[in-house]
């Protein structure tokens, strides 16, 4: 039944996004308030349907119904609970089930918070609506989680156990609220162009930045699943899949800054427009590159191209529309006040000039090996170099201008008085500078410069909140200190690892040594230990540091025999400074195993960084919750 | 929206029973060095978005291998990776080569980064030219 209760209740969600679309739409056109009604009802019972969708799959899972393919297909008996619930996201259709619950309660929200005029609302609704028809025929048609077997099979296939992990579990929902929230942003923007509404970012901003936050936490998250997981240390690889969440990050960043002098002066009213557009295409982009398979081979991608066709044409469609409307409606708009080149409208479109071009960076290295392999069959990789020498001096020309923006006012900012606000973050920068130039081997002088600029940050940041004190720091300006600062934070893990890690790769016998890092690591034995749905070798590890112990640790393998897999589960040892990374790598023989070690010094500022940006978004998100109408002011006004 | 690249990876990863090679490191340390640097530059072509310096695959550990191998016959890294890509097609550089159906992929991003600029100065000129409202 659970299977037939989620499909019907899947067929009459569609219903009512068909409801939403049409009721939506038609109240954006009518001053009647019969069809907004409407809209907010069946938005509301949408979100009903497609909780009650996802519900019925999650208890499918839970309680082992192999007769759902799906189910089958991706779970276990023995598997733990908390990723027999996790694993409905694990695989394509119940990711995509996701996908569209998760833009259900934006819809949801939407109808509930009705910010912005009636008819803004309203429009939005039909919007949201439409995206939801879209994606509902999607599941219904390509990718039907529900669909039965017969006979039912005993045991199902497991779920790959490299998923089966705390992190993996909470980063797709994580990711998804970041990538569908872009679809909030998306449809206020369309709404502003249908309603010919002025004041749109205002109205659409929590849903931006609820956007932003869940998608930094998101990669932050799937970043940091990587180092520890995939057992090298790594954090980043500038793969397409982490590329595909990168790009419509950086999007909303500059929309978020965009849209703060558009709501406060009307500048850049169109370009903000078009940045709402461009974040929720690339976030559709995203998913299909990761959906249709076309990332593991153009040729994989061919042999089934149904699904990753319907998501061609969703976008072409999506992205298509949406500029058609902005061409015939931008141009309409009014232009907003004026502003002088030395400005805080200026500094904001600096911000964008970089982030636009990071992104683009970004896309091109992602899609042009993909492009030049299907047209002329030659296949190259894009690498780190390639964004060494491009994405990485944009980002860190941008971050150096940062502390400019919030000292220059609306309209007519001082230069000098900014400039003599940051000369002790000046002096900050130039001592980490030199410091680090005296101080640390190996001599480099990007890890210096990469240093100072996060010095430079910081500082600016604390003189910020210095001279305004715990008082008269606003919400607003807390943010901005908290996200620039988060930047910093994970500027220096990054440079700290990249310039210091040490690592060491031996074979140890019982109560051999090695050492790296300062650290002697001592191998006293390796022992069997069974898990709930695995067998794991665990090596029981001494750490030494001046000849005193100060840890055991226990690198696993792990042997999953349903999936007939085998992981690698590292030991990490951390002091927020500094991380001990173990891994432990084949059995040479009966008694002899391969220790890989890293020293990766300050490590876990790469997502320590992520966190405290986010803490800034929820700080911005608090001081709009708080006054959600404010009154614009034209005045040169504290920082944002 | 990691699953995809975990599994793509688990299951090419997984199959050679994640082997590792043998720590063959080369004695002298500055040609060790040179190795390691040379390894973050060659793609692990069996994987996805790994460099062969970090990947449990066996084609990356035979390819660690050769590099020691062709290092110690004295080689120079450009003929090193002369002689891979010989073999594997530019695929294997980690940095794509500055050629003619490379351009556009290098100079996009510049390309882009000045149109951006050149916009904003336009936008700032004229909104400062604007008298002022509101």
């Amino acid at each position: 039944m659970t299977g037939e209760i989620g499909l019907l209740a899947l067929c009459l969600a569609l219903a009512l996004a068909i409801v939403q679309t049409l009721s939506g739409l038609s109240g954006a056109r009518v001053a009647g308030s019969l069809s907004r009604g409407i809209a907010t009802s069946s938005a509301t019972g949408q979100f009903v349907f497609v909780a009650l969708a996802f519900g019925a799959l999650i208890y499918a899972s839970v309680t082992d119904d192999f007769s759902i393919a799906n189910v089958a297909e991706n779970s276990h008996t023995l598997k733990p609970l908390i990723y027999k619930i996790s694993g409905v996201w694990g695989n394509h259709e119940g990711s995509m089930l996701l996908w569209v619950f998760v833009l259900s309660v934006y819809s949801a929200a939407i109808a509930f918070l009705k910010r912005g005029s009636d008819r803004l609302t309203s429009a939005a609704l039909g919007v949201q609506g439409l995206v939801a028809v879209a994606f509902i025929v999607f599941i219904l048609f390509t990718s039907n989680p529900f669909v039965r077997l017969d006979p039912a099979p005993f045991e199902g296939n497991g779920l790959n156990p490299l998923l089966q992990d705390f992190g993996l579990a909470v980063h797709p929902p994580m990711l998804y609220t970041g990538y569908v929230g872009l679809s909030a942003a998306f449809a206020y923007a369309a709404a502003a162009l249908i309603v010919r509404e002025r004041d749109w970012a205002r109205a659409a901003r929590p849903f931006m930045l609820a956007a932003w936050i869940a998608l930094t936490l998101g990669i932050a998250l799937g970043s940091w699943w990587a180092y520890y997981e995939l057992g090298w240390g790594g954090f980043w690889f500038w793969d397409p899949v982490e590329n595909a969440s990168l790009m419509p990050w950086l999007v909303a960043t500059a929309l978020l800054h965009s849209a703060l002098a558009t709501e406060r002066t009307g500048a850049f009213r169109t370009w903000t427009l078009l940045l709402a557009i461009a974040g929720f295409s690339l976030s559709l982009i995203g998913t299909f590159l990761v959906r249709s398979g076309v990332l593991t081979s153009v040729h994989a991608f061919a042999s089934d191209p149904t699904r990753g066709t319907y998501i061609l044409f969703l976008i072409f469609g999506a992205i298509g529309g949406a500029l058609a409307l902005f061409a015939w409606r931008a141009p309409s708009l009014e232009e907003g006040a004026s502003f002088e080149p030395v400005s805080r409208e200026t500094a904001l479109l600096l911000n964008n000039v970089f982030l636009t071009a990071s992104a683009a960076t970004v896309f091109v290295g992602t899609l042009y090996p993909l492009a030049l392999d299907t047209f002329t069959g030659t296949k190259i990789s894009v690498g780190p170099p390639f964004y060494a020498a491009t994405f990485a001096p944009f980002f860190f020309a941008m971050l150096i201008l940062v502390p400019f923006g919030p000292r220059l006012g609306w309209h007519r900012g001082n230069l000098r008085a900014a400039l003599r606000t940051l000369y002790p973050a000046l002096g900050a920068a130039l001592l980490a500078f030199a410091l680090i130039l005296a101080f640390t081997t190996p001599r480099s002088l990007f890890g210096a410069a990469a240093f100072a600029v996060a010095a430079w940050l910081i500082a600016s940041s604390a003189i910020d909140f210095w001279t305004r004190g715990w008082r008269g720091a606003s919400p607003a300006s807390v943010a901005s200190m908290l996200g620039h600062a988060g930047l910093a934070v994970t500027l220096i893990g990054i440079a700290g690892t990249t310039l210091w890690r040490s690592e060491a790769l031996e074979v140890l016998g019982p109560h051999d040594s090695m050492y790296v890092g300062g650290y002697e690591l001592r191998l006293d034995d390796v022992v069997g230990v069974k898990g709930p749905n695995y067998d794991a070798a665990r090596a029981i590890v001494t750490v030494k540091r001046n000849g005193e112990t100060i840890a055991v640790m226990h690198p696993e393998r792990r042997v999953f025999p349903a999936e007939r897999q085998e992981t690698v589960e590292t030991a990490i040892r951390t002091t927020i400074f500094t991380d001990l990374y173990l891994a432990l790598g084949d059995r040479r023989d009966a008694t002899h195993w391969i220790l890989r070690a890293y020293v990766n010094p300050l490590a876990p500022f790469i997502w320590l960084g992520g966190l405290v940006m986010a803490l800034g978004g929820l700080a911005a998100l608090w001081s709009r919750m708080r006054k959600p109408r404010a009154v614009p002011d034209a005045m040169a006004a504290p920082a944002e | 929206m990691k699953q995809l690249l975990a599994i793509v990876f688990a299951l090419l990863v997984s199959v050679p029973a994640l082997a590792v090679p043998a720590p063959g490191t080369l004695a002298d340390p500055a040609l060790e060095a040179r190795a390691r640097a040379l390894q973050k530059e060659l793609r692990c072509m069996v994987c996805q978005g790994e460099s062969i310096d970090e990947s449990n695959a066996s084609l990356a550990a035979d390819l660690r291998a050769l590099i020691r191998k062709h290092i110690q016959a004295g080689e120079s890294d450009a003929q090193i990776k002369q002689y891979l890509v010989a073999r594997y097609g530019d695929m294997i550089l980690m940095k794509p080569p500055f050629e003619s159906n490379t351009y556009a992929l290098w100079l996009t991003p510049f390309l882009v980064l000045m149109v951006c600029l050149g916009a904003a100065a336009w936008v700032v000129i004229r909104a400062s030219r604007r008298p002022a409202s509101e």
